[in-house]
């Protein structure tokens, strides 16, 4: 036979494993559940039920003084659009409905408010259900703002306008509104690339080799290197497409913008399915059990991106030993090019660095494929 | 759910095979015990609403007293790792678009003269917005340190200015008086890993029979349908049991969370809520034919319990027809018990008022599996 001839042999072998593989997958109800359904239950999970904006806190009102002032900051606090005043009445009538969860916080107009204010004071009580921290330091700030426009306004009212010595103009680039939503659902994209990246592969190559089918593939005259291409590219593309439907999704349905272009998006989304579609072909190639390695693909894969990428956490806040952790989590150098295409849009200063590290992480992990895969057979 | 009276030797039997038929494979066993001792470590530190370690750039344009005094209270504030010093407002832009700060301040010349003179210098504040959540953090931070060194601005007069407008209030954060975020993960992450093995172990019980083809041998046996239900659910909720006592013990320990509530009261909502889960996953599990099909099931429900369960964000955050879905979740009723029990010394009505929907769900669940168990048998 001509070098020619068995060139294209190959060629033809490579095409029949891949459409084998196609249609295999395809045909598998899984595959749908995994690659469409999931994806977009969990963007509108993120979309609607992640929400890191608290709005219009439940509270309760305790008005100990009977003065106009007193009465003046407490219709401040039930006319405010950050509150939601649900109960007012003795501070024994409200302390309970803090423990059940009814109320998160408690404001008390003190006694002799109105005395206290007449002379330049007047200071409340703000309590906060601190088993809820976040929304408890959301609570102390914003009733402490209620209270000091409260007191701007009564002096203005007064005559006495009050210029603060120094003042801060805030501005917050590329999300003006600061919408969690903004950032929740592009991070959302990553998990969704994860989930077919690497715990779709996982799950369904740890199946064929629990039957055994892999070993019988593996014994047709294919490569070693071309065998595990025709099981990954499909996945890959399954990956890409996935990704194109929850975009839009984000675009249409949550309003969030992209800003880059959707080429970038793509190149990304590409760049990153190459460790993500590794990781998954090696938990299926080291533990031949799917109740194990649907777990280890759950622990090592979903549960990092979801925790230790910067999607929901700050990682500079994170303990050290974690902090180190996060640099072999492929979707920590995910995260930040999702962010930036959607939001600010296409600075490849800050995409190819990452992309460099993802293709690296890509190779390591398909070498190490390969040498799991030889040892299983041998 | 009625039951004729199992036959004790049967059911004996039938709950010994379940146990060993789960802990045979010896990684298997690693599986039910080490994931969730990491995921108990690992979310418990990664899992920080807190932003500590940030890198904050500043563009001086005054080296005036005032910028000064800010510049160094920023580098003394525990939460900052770096003041970048930025030349120009293009170095600005890039620190900022690279992400190499979250946030800049920018000082202009007249700056330190305005506060001085009292006319009120302005601080030009950016954050990056595709952080929103952690840019927000941080503008509380500036914020405060912004006004402690305007409270210290002599006025004009040589008078100091105590506050803008006199008065204040004084917060009190009530069961977790410093907001340590941990005391808030700790107690819900109990709740969410029970549901995670749990699920996890349950919804592969039946679908592995099925799909080993040995469930047949179990419908040929002597036992009767509900001997196999009852044998098929003891041995998850015992895993379930051990696995909640060992982080009940770790949380105070390790972590440090104070236990106030009462533990006999734990345990028996604990009870209610495993047995809620068991339903569920014998629901997953008997409408699955494969253990994939059985794993996407476990997958497809526990990912809206943890994200609506009150741990991934407040239910009180979520649009209202969100949290009349979320009633139907038993994460949720649980996650408030833990919190409760833990940090608020919870009472006995209160928990019982978020036990009933625990009833509820576990009855509802159970009455299903088995009716679908049933007629899988028949």
């Amino acid at each position: 036979m001509s070098l020619a001839t068995l060139k294209s042999l190959r060629a033809r072998r490579f095409v029949a494993m891949l459409v084998k593989e196609t249609r295999q997958i395809l045909r598998d109800p899984s595959t749908f559940l995994i690659a469409f359904l999931l994806p977009v239950m969990l963007l509108f999970l993120m979309g609607y039920g992640v929400n890191f904006d608290s709005s219009r806190s439940h509270i309760g009102l305790v008005v100990q003084d009977d003065s106009a002032d007193a009465r003046s900051l407490a219709a401040a606090y039930q006319n405010s659009r950050y509150f939601d005043v649900r109960a007012t009445g003795a501070m024994a009538e409200l302390a309970p409905q803090l423990v059940a969860d009814r109320i998160r916080g408690i404001i008390v107009i003190p006694q002799n408010f109105g005395r206290d204010v007449a002379r330049g004071g007047g200071t409340i009580q703000i309590i906060t259900d601190g088993s809820l921290p976040n929304m408890a330091s959301f609570i102390a700030a914003y009733a402490e703002g209620v209270r000091a426009s409260w007191a701007m306004a009564r002096a203005q009212d007064r005559g006495r306008a009050v210029t603060p010595p120094i003042g801060v103009s805030a501005r917050f680039w590329f999300n003006p509104e600061l919408a969690s939503r903004n950032f929740l659902v592009p991070g959302s994209i990553a998990v969704v690339i994860t989930m077919i990246g690497s715990l779709l592969t996982a799950l369904v190559v740890a199946r064929e080799w629990e039957r055994g089918t892999m070993e019988a593939l593996m014994a047709t005259p294919i490569g070693m290197g071309e065998f595990l291409l025709t099981k990954v590219i499909p996945y890959f593309l399954l990956g890409l497409v996935s990704m194109t439907l929850c975009t839009m999704l984000a675009i249409t349905v949550f309003g969030v913008p992209l800003r880059g272009s959707p080429l970038a998006l793509l190149l990304i989304a590409s760049v990153y399915l190459v460790p993500a579609l590794g990781q998954g072909l090696l938990i299926s190639a080291a533990f031949k059990n799917q109740f194990v390695a649907s777990q280890v693909a759950l622990l090592t894969t979903f549960l990092p991106t979801m925790l230790l990428s910067g999607f929901i956490f700050e990682i500079s806040s994170m303990p050290k030993p974690l902090q180190l952790l996060t640099y072999i989590v492929p979707a920590r150098y995910l995260i930040p090019q999702l962010q930036t295409v959607f939001i600010a849009g296409d600075d490849w200063g800050l995409f190819l660095p990452d992309m460099a590290v993802l293709l690296v992480f890509g190779f390591l992990l398909f070498l190490l494929c390969v040498r799991a895969t030889k040892r299983r057979i041998a | 759910m009625i039951f004729p009276r199992p036959n004790l030797t049967r059911l004996r039997a039938m709950i010994i095979k379940e146990i060993w038929s789960i802990l045979r494979d010896p990684r298997a066993r690693l599986i039910l015990i080490a994931p969730p001792l990491m995921q108990l470590f690992i979310f418990g530190f990664a899992s920080t609403m807190e932003v500590n370690n940030i890198r904050v750039g500043v563009l001086d344009l005054d080296h005036g007293q005032w910028s000064r005094e800010i510049v160094e209270r920023l580098e003394g504030s525990p939460n900052v790792r770096e003041v970048v010093s930025l030349a120009s407002d293009a170095d600005l832009r890039r620190a900022i678009d690279t992400q190499q700060v979250i946030a800049a301040l920018r000082f202009d010349q007249r700056f330190s003269a305005d506060v001085s003179a009292g006319r009120g210098g302005v601080i030009g504040a950016v954050y990056d917005g595709r952080r929103s959540n952690a840019a927000q953090i941080v503008s509380g931070y500036v914020e405060r340190i912004v006004g402690e060194v305007g409270a210290s601005v002599p006025r004009p007069g040589g008078r100091m200015l105590i506050s803008g407008t006199g008065g204040g209030s004084v917060v009190t954060h009530w069961f977790n008086p410093n907001l340590h975020f941990l005391w808030f993960v700790m107690p819900s992450l109990i709740a969410i890993i029970a549901a995670v093995s749990s699920l996890s172990v349950v919804s592969q019980s039946v679908a592995r029979e099925r799909e080993l083809g040995t469930f047949d041998q179990l419908m040929v046996s002597p036992l009767r349908t509900h001997e196999i239900l009852i044998g098929k659910m003891v041995p998850p909720m015992l895993i379930g049991l051990a696995n909640v006592t060992l982080f009940v013990i770790l949380v105070p320990t390790v972590f440090g969370v104070p236990l106030t509530g009462s533990l006999p009261l734990f345990y028996f909502a604990l009870l209610f809520y495993l047995l809620a889960l068991t339903g569920i996953g014998m629901l997953i599990s008997s409408v699955s034919a494969t253990q994939q099909q059985g794993f996407l099931g476990m997958f497809a429900v526990s990912v809206p319990m943890i994200i609506l369960s009150g741990y991934a964000s407040p239910i009180d955050n979520m649009p209202p027809w969100l949290q009349a879905v979320t009633a139907v979740n038993p994460a949720r009723w649980f996650v408030s018990i833990a919190e409760g029990v833990f940090l608020k010394a919870m009472p006995l009505r209160v928990i019982l008022s978020n036990t009933w929907p625990i009833m509820l769900i576990a009855a509802a669940t159970m009455t299903a599996a088995s009716a679908l168990f049933r007629s899988r048998l028949e």
